[in-house]
């Protein structure tokens, strides 16, 4: 923010010029912001007309708008049981990334050295190749035949007739696996503005190294913490490919229902009733944490 | 014993390190599967195995019914939506970050929002309004793109301001104490020093495009992406040319990347002589 500051300063000295730049600010956001106004702000309209729509018309035979809260208490009862799978995998999922995550971040901000940007790239290598791939790649890790499940089978963990694909174990793990990087990032974009000085002064006044990183850089990095459960609590949420390819129809998420409703089915109002309490949720839930760490330190 | 011990320290002091490194490896590992997998039979043509090695899948990409003219189709669609997203995206930025005006935040705010609405309800919305405009018998190709370049919208905005709040604004001044007019600075200065920016902003643009599926799946009618075409044939038989395509995909990336990296070091180089 301080940069931003400084950028205006030449501006302040003479108020003519800050008066006269004001309009092409607003002309070099106009087409910009058209189109997230017409293809992000009108959807969502039109998704809650949607979602109101009376439940007795079709999409050949077209809807009628009867203000059908209705829908609302019909589509959380009939898929409870998806909509519940959706949020623990989901939280289960941004847990295991924030666990697995933070160590790396930590790595990469103050052990990395010279191999940082290094590290900081094969973070985000997974991405290059498909995410579809990736997960289907998972399949055959997770396998019945696979060494994992072989392992697992020696060790007795798993039972001799046990699996791992098909369950929900595996869509978490694919899950924690592809979400993983939006959890890293923001984490290291945190830890990387600490002062390692201030760790070093806090073991210098004889704290222990976990009592120096609950007390110091624990509390430092909140922002990143925070912003890295939104970033991969909201995808993971609503993802169904991983519910697909690794899961069964028991592990079926609130995804795949309403792609199935939309696509196969045809029910419109159940699917944009399903999808807008998704959004609900999702407003509720970073409105909380936004009031925890203020927007500036989040963006 | 004192081995034991010092062996024991060394892992101590390293512990963080160490752990960082293995999840780094967890998160390979998939990458490795694709790239073996580029060069196998399976043992049936049901099963997604590992078999035996093959050149068959490298010299006969496009093998598999659909697939070339998928991945042509993605790569169209990622072109013209990483044109229009980085053009629109880059003057959004360049608002936000060298101008002060009313509703600066809540644009700011408004901006951040695409990226963290899930993308089953982004594309379920964008459905809705092409269904209430009357366009449901039209998804397709259009379709596709104007979802696209929405959701790629942001990540330019974003990328690219960041690299201009991060610029040294003194070039740009000295620019104008040598009497540049303002055109001068903006295309001698400003535009070079943000183009890597504008770069990488397109390059994220692109795979973003080129590898979603949620927000196509429901928008796209019945034209096929790449991702569609990997999802439909996941649920019959999987072709062994897609993890040639994924493996391709992975190397020029990282190409991309590391050349874009051995430059910086290069001119940063030059600049220190």
């Amino acid at each position: 923010m301080t940069s931003a500051c400084h950028t205006v300063e030449p501006d302040a000295i003479s108020g003519a010029t800050h008066r006269r730049r004001i309009p092409i600010a607003y002309w070099l956001l106009l087409p910009g912001m058209a189109w997230l106004l017409l293809f992000f702000v009108v959807p969502f309209y039109s998704l809650i007309a949607t979602s109101l729509y009376d439940p007795q018309g079709g999409v050949d035979s077209g809807y009628e708008m009867t203000w059908h809260v209705a829908n609302y208490a019909h589509a959380i009862r009939d898929y409870a049981g998806p909509f519940a799978r959706s949020l623990l995998y989901g939280g289960v999922a941004t847990v295991l990334c924030l666990l697995l995550g933070y160590p790396l971040a930590y790595a990469i901000a103050f052990k990395a050295g010279k191999w940082r940007n290094l590290m900081l790239v094969m973070v985000i290598a997974p991405f290059f190749t498909s995410f579809l791939i990736r997960t289907l790649a998972w399949q055959l890790i997770l396998a019945d035949q696979g060494a994992i499940v072989g392992f697992l089978k020696w060790l007795h963990i798993l039972s001799a007739d046990g699996r791992l694909l098909a369950t929900p174990v595996a869509v978490v793990a694919g899950l924690t696996y592809n979400f993983l990087p939006f959890m890293v990032l923001p984490l290291y974009a945190a830890l990387e503005k600490i002062d390692p000085s201030l760790i070093e002064a806090a073991g210098d006044l004889y704290a222990s190294p976990v009592r120096g990183f609950l007390k110091i850089t624990l509390p430092l990095s909140k922002a990143g913490v925070v912003a890295g459960t939104l970033l991969t609590f909201i995808p993971a949420a609503g993802d169904y490919i991983n519910a697909q390819l690794l899961g069964n129809t028991q592990t079926r998420m609130l995804g795949n229902v309403i792609q199935d409703l939309f696509a196969n089915v045809g029910d419109y109002p159940a699917a944009g009733a399903l999808s807008m309490s998704l959004m609900f949720l999702i407003v509720g839930m970073v409105m909380y944490y936004i009031q925890k760490v203020s927007t500036d330190e989040l963006i | 014993m004192n081995v034991l011990r010092k062996m024991l320290d060394w892992i101590g002091d390293r512990i963080v390190l160490i752990t960082g490194i293995l999840v780094l490896v967890y998160m390979f590992i998939p990458i490795f599967v694709v790239v073996a997998m580029s060069f196998n039979v399976p043992p049936s043509r049901n099963v997604y195995q590992f078999g035996t090695f093959t050149w068959h899948n490298w010299l006969h990409v496009c093998e598999p019914y659909g697939m070339c003219a998928a991945l042509a189709r993605s790569m169209e669609i990622g072109l013209l939506a990483t044109l229009v997203a980085t053009t629109l995206g880059t003057l959004m930025a360049f608002a936000l970050a060298r101008h002060r005006f009313v509703g600066r935040t809540v644009v700011n705010l408004f901006v951040f929002l695409p990226m963290t609405s899930p993308e089953i309800v982004m594309g379920s919305s964008l459905l809705a309004l092409f269904v209430a405009a009357g366009l449901g018998g039209q998804l397709g190709f259009w379709t596709i793109l104007i979802a696209h370049i929405m959701f790629c919208l942001s990540f330019v905005v974003v990328t690219v301001k960041a690299r201009l709040t991060g610029m040294d604004s003194h070039l740009e001044e000295a620019a104008k104490d040598l009497y540049a007019t303002e055109w001068q600075t903006f295309w001698r200065i400003t535009f070079p020093l943000v183009f890597p920016g504008i770069l990488g902003a397109a390059l994220l643009s692109f795979s973003l495009s080129f590898d979603d599926f949620i927000i196509t799946n429901l928008n796209a009618g019945t034209t096929t992406t790449f991702p569609m075409f990997v999802w439909s044939s996941a649920q019959r038989s999987i072709p062994m040319q897609i993890n040639v395509v994924g493996t391709v995909m992975f190397a020029i990336a990282l190409l991309v990347v590391l050349g874009g990296e051995l430059h910086r070091r290069r001119t940063k180089r030059q600049l220190a002589k």
